[in-house]
């Protein structure tokens, strides 16, 4: 509803500190998502390189690969899709009506989840740099 | 906490004799409870062997004093199994008689006196001193309009739950004069939970996609259209009526599962579990296979 005034203190997102589960998994699943959207520009602008030939697809492929911010981007990359899809089969059990009095574990499970998987991932994704 | 406004004078010269007479003796006794008003006070606080802060939000855009938003402390002694509401009552009643706030019934069925409590929408009358962090700060429900102080503009709630015909309606009478119109158990078991609501307004106020759209129906709304579409003894007609209502576009779809309202729920209804309810029910009659 509109307000007449600042409230100043009230307001939705400066209340984050009293965020309740249900809503911090709303925030993450929207902020993944979109960075999810955004990754799937540059995904297709580096396969678009193999439509010239192969030596230059396996060439940008290999020169990202050098960069290591890109080694970071890519376990956040994974962080980001790990934990959307953990919480997108929670809100499947939301949507089916099921264990709806426990969707607060779920999601606490999907971050413990994500965070295991991509602590193990460090290895794969930084080794070898 | 001098926020009283000095009394004005507005008796007139057409006055006779015994009104003046009746309104100074008024006015007397008015000024001889204030006194006692703060000596009570004084000595309730000296005798209390703890005492709580508590921090209120006071707005009145009537009052020179008070148009800008600010909070407002009260020291009241602590007392086992006070509520916020008993604190509210002791601080309007002890130190400042303009605090304004709803309440009726204190025992959690009128819905009245839904406050934001530490960061919290919860019902003032239900919430114990002793569970809260202090010092307690009140504030008023969010996303509505400030009236004064912690009142709140409930009108735009009591639309959006007009709007879904919250009363029973069928079609299907039985056909004796005399029959009862009787419900079976597991129905009564279904619906039993959504029978609860008190109307306090808690759950729209938690709820962050009402905030941002004025022509969501809003939880309270939805968990009463649940009530009626899920009465077995409306018929499969209205059902529909009711399905057609809560499917539109500010309806149930609107619904994001963040749980807010089902957090805030003073009675314990699982709002977000209706809703998802409903929405399954909504697609079931949209569907045919054929």
């Amino acid at each position: 509803m509109s307000q007449s005034y600042d409230r100043g203190l009230i307001e939705d997102f400066g209340r984050w500190r009293e965020f309740s589960a249900g809503m911090w998994a709303w925030v993450l699943h929207k902020f993944t998502g979109w960075v999810l959207v955004g990754y799937l520009f540059t995904h297709i602008a580096v396969l678009s390189t193999a439509t010239v030939d192969g030596g230059t697809y396996t060439a940008t492929l290999q020169g990202l690969e050098q960069v290591l911010v890109v080694r970071f981007l890519e376990v956040g990359l994974l962080a980001v899709a790990v934990f959307h899809i953990l919480n997108g089969i929670r809100l499947l059990f939301v949507d089916l009506g099921v264990g709806l009095g426990s969707q607060d574990v779920a999601f606490y499970a999907a971050l413990v989840l994500t965070a295991a998987i991509t602590v193990a991932s460090i290895p794969t994704f930084l080794g070898g740099f | 906490m001098s926020t009283q406004i000095p009394e004005q004078e507005t008796e007139t010269e057409t006055e006779t004799d015994a009104e003046q007479e009746s309104s100074q003796t008024r006015r007397v006794s008015a000024e001889r409870t204030r006194a006692g008003m703060d000596q009570r006070a004084e000595d309730e606080l000296s005798d209390a062997d703890e005492t709580v802060e508590l921090k209120v939000f006071r707005y009145d855009p009537e009052v020179e004093g008070k148009k800008e938003p600010r909070f407002d402390s009260f020291e009241v002694p602590f007392t086992k199994g006070m509520t916020v509401l008993d604190a509210l009552i002791f601080a309007r009643d002890h130190f400042d008689s303009s605090l304004t706030f709803r309440h009726s019934c204190r025992q959690a069925i009128c819905g009245s006196d839904a406050l934001f409590v530490n960061g919290s929408q919860r019902l003032g009358c239900k919430t114990q001193m002793a569970d809260l962090e202090w010092p307690v700060r009140v504030e008023p429900l969010p996303h509505a309009e400030v009236v004064k102080d912690l009142v709140v503009d409930m009108e735009h709630f009591y639309d959006q739950m007009e709007s879904v015909e919250p009363y029973f309606q069928t079609e299907e009478l039985p056909s004796g004069e005399l029959d009862e119109q009787r419900q079976d158990r597991a129905n009564r078991e279904e619906i039993k939970m959504s029978t609860r609501c008190i109307w306090c307004g808690a759950c729209m106020s938690s709820c962050n996609v009402a905030a941002g759209d004025n022509e969501y129906l809003g939880p309270a709304a939805i968990n009463k259209a649940y009530r009626f579409a899920m009465d077995d003894r409306e018929g499969e007609d209205m059902t529909e009526h009711r399905l057609n209502i809560i499917e539109q576009e500010h309806g149930v779809w609107r619904c994001q599962t963040q749980f807010s309202c089902t957090e805030v729920c003073p009675k314990d209804i699982p709002l977000t579990e209706h809703i998802q309810e409903l929405k399954r029910e909504a697609v079931k009659s949209n569907l045919k296979f054929w």
